[in-house]
């Protein structure tokens, strides 16, 4: 094992603890634009785990998935805000 | 007569400088969500941290694979990740500021007070947590 992939090992192990803690803030959060937001930053921590796996294992398909998920990260964030907006002018 | 520089050793070093730094700064931002005392801080923490993150962890996969559609995507992506997580941000405070979601107590509010009074017409009752 080189000292490269023992480098990226590092770098999985980091974005899981991230994981973890974001996941802390889901849980606890006071607030549900606390949670929309620890919810955007497991998608963006789930693109760099996937990009990560694609180096070490070499497989080249699985950028198309970063892809896919970065679009439906910011289309889940937009349209949690638009409901919760369309709530609150509901209640006026 | 030198000798054939490794390539790929020095695309395997520059690569995981690259995708070290980028967790660093996914680190650094997931702690800021953590512990910071407000919403709106640990908003403008998400948004900053992350998308830097994600954005060096993907420069160094390119540059690590060396290949011309394997850059396109990645450039794909990290353009769009710049475009749209500041969007996001921006609408999810709005939300937050319409549904009263409290401020910190340090914060000064005194300028955000008189905008509100001047262009919507309306007093400002949002609460301040301790």
């Amino acid at each position: 094992m080189s000292i490269f992939h023992i480098s990226l090992l590092i770098a999985l192990t980091g974005l899981s603890v991230c994981l973890v803690m974001a996941s802390i803030r889901f849980a606890i959060g006071p607030s549900l634009p606390d949670r929309i937001t620890a919810f955007d930053l497991f998608v963006a921590n789930m693109i760099g785990i996937i990009a990560i796996y694609t180096e070490l294992t070499g497989n080249e398909d699985f950028i198309d998935v970063a892809i896919i998920l970065s679009l439906f990260g910011f289309l889940s964030s937009i349209s949690f805000a638009y409901f919760l907006m369309k709530r609150t002018h509901k209640n006026d | 007569m030198t000798s054939e520089p490794d390539y790929l050793l020095l695309r395997e070093i520059v690569s995981s400088c690259f995708i070290l730094l980028g967790t660093l700064f996914m680190l650094i931002a997931t702690i800021g969500l953590l512990r910071f005392p407000d919403f709106y801080i640990r908003m403008s923490a998400i948004t900053k941290g992350a998308t830097l993150g994600v954005g060096l962890i993907l420069l160094g996969m390119a540059i690590y694979f060396n290949q011309a559609d394997m850059l396109l995507k990645v450039i794909v992506i990290i353009t769009f990740t710049f475009i749209t997580a500041p969007v996001a941000a921006h609408v999810i405070a709005r939300t937050a500021m319409y549904n009263n979601v409290p401020f910190w107590k340090e914060t000064r509010l005194e300028a955000f007070r008189e905008y509100l009074k001047k262009y919507l017409g309306k007093n400002s009752e949002e609460e301040v947590k301790d």
